[in-house]
């Protein structure tokens, strides 16, 4: 069975600004599918999409890929396969 | 096609073992008014619904997939540590027999999962309508484990979730006045 992994601070840390900032992109992202001329949301939308990158970045080169199929660049040895998934932590 | 990403939409943590609380998250994960059945529901929907709501439909059931992975985290985390003593003291015996820890399609009194559990009339406003009541159940539901839970972590995931059942539901009276909408303009013109 597999255990419970214990990351550094900077895991949930990082990790919790990303739920954070993609928690915006996802309420915007519904509201916009019934509000699709609303400028100032969409300006929202673009600006917490930039930051959400911008965080995924710093947060996969401490701690490998978020996303696979080759939405994240890989390191080497292959990583993606890598614990821990997000139910163990 | 969907890509998979390494994180949950929002923490889940819990206190301690506790498969009790877990044989009653169950209903959110294989119930009727579960997370599978409102992916699947408003996935299965899309096809035949209006352009002008398809966008909507495909959103909100990608997300519940997001909460069907909280919730299996909960199930997960509060027993994976349990004896199978544990287990039968919570009500979990007939589980432990059939699947030892795994995860289970099923409610909280143990019924598999069914197609039954969901509807696709092709009706754009029938089957909105039947949206909306689907993400008010599910709110019902999440009150009432919270209500009967007393794990403040848990406690906070689920009312994470309450929320976006609430929001869903709005979303979707938003979706049946745009289609209302769309058709009294075409009446009109
Ligand atoms: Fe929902």
């Amino acid at each position: 069975m597999t255990q419970q992994k214990q990351m550094p601070d900077s895991y949930y840390q990082l990790l919790e600004q990303i739920q954070a900032v993609d928690f915006v992109l996802v309420e915007l992202t519904l509201y916009l599918d019934t509000h699709p001329d609303d400028l100032d949301a969409i300006k929202q939308f673009n600006q917490a999409a930039y930051e959400s990158r911008q965080l995924k970045n710093t947060f996969e080169k401490q701690f490998g890929p978020l996303m696979q199929f080759g939405q994240s660049f890989s390191n080497y040895p292959w990583d993606w396969k890598e614990a821990p998934w997000p139910w163990q932590v | 096609m969907w890509y998979y990403e390494k994180k949950l939409q929002y923490p889940v943590k819990v206190s301690e073992c506790n498969p009790r609380l877990a044989k009653y998250l169950i209903e959110q994960y294989g119930g009727a008014d579960g997370e599978l059945s409102a992916a699947l529901r408003y996935l299965n929907q899309r096809y035949t619904i209006p352009d002008k709501v398809v966008g909507l439909l495909n959103d909100i059931g990608t997300e519940e997939f997001a909460h069907l992975e909280m919730i299996a985290t909960m199930i997960y985390k509060l027993t994976k540590d349990a004896t199978p003593e544990q287990l039968v003291e919570a009500g979990l015996g007939p589980h432990f027999v059939n699947h030892d820890h795994a995860l289970y399609y099923q409610n909280a009194a143990g019924s598999p999962w069914t197609a039954t559990y969901i509807q696709a009339k092709g009706d754009p406003i029938a089957d909105l309508y039947e949206d909306i009541a689907a993400e008010e159940k599910a709110r019902a539901t999440y009150q009432w484990i919270i209500d009967i839970s007393d794990d403040p972590w848990i406690n906070d995931s689920l009312k994470f979730l309450r929320e976006r059942e609430i929001v869903h539901s709005q979303r979707f009276h938003e979706a049946v006045e745009i289609l209302k909408e769309e058709r009294d303009r075409k009446k009109v013109f």
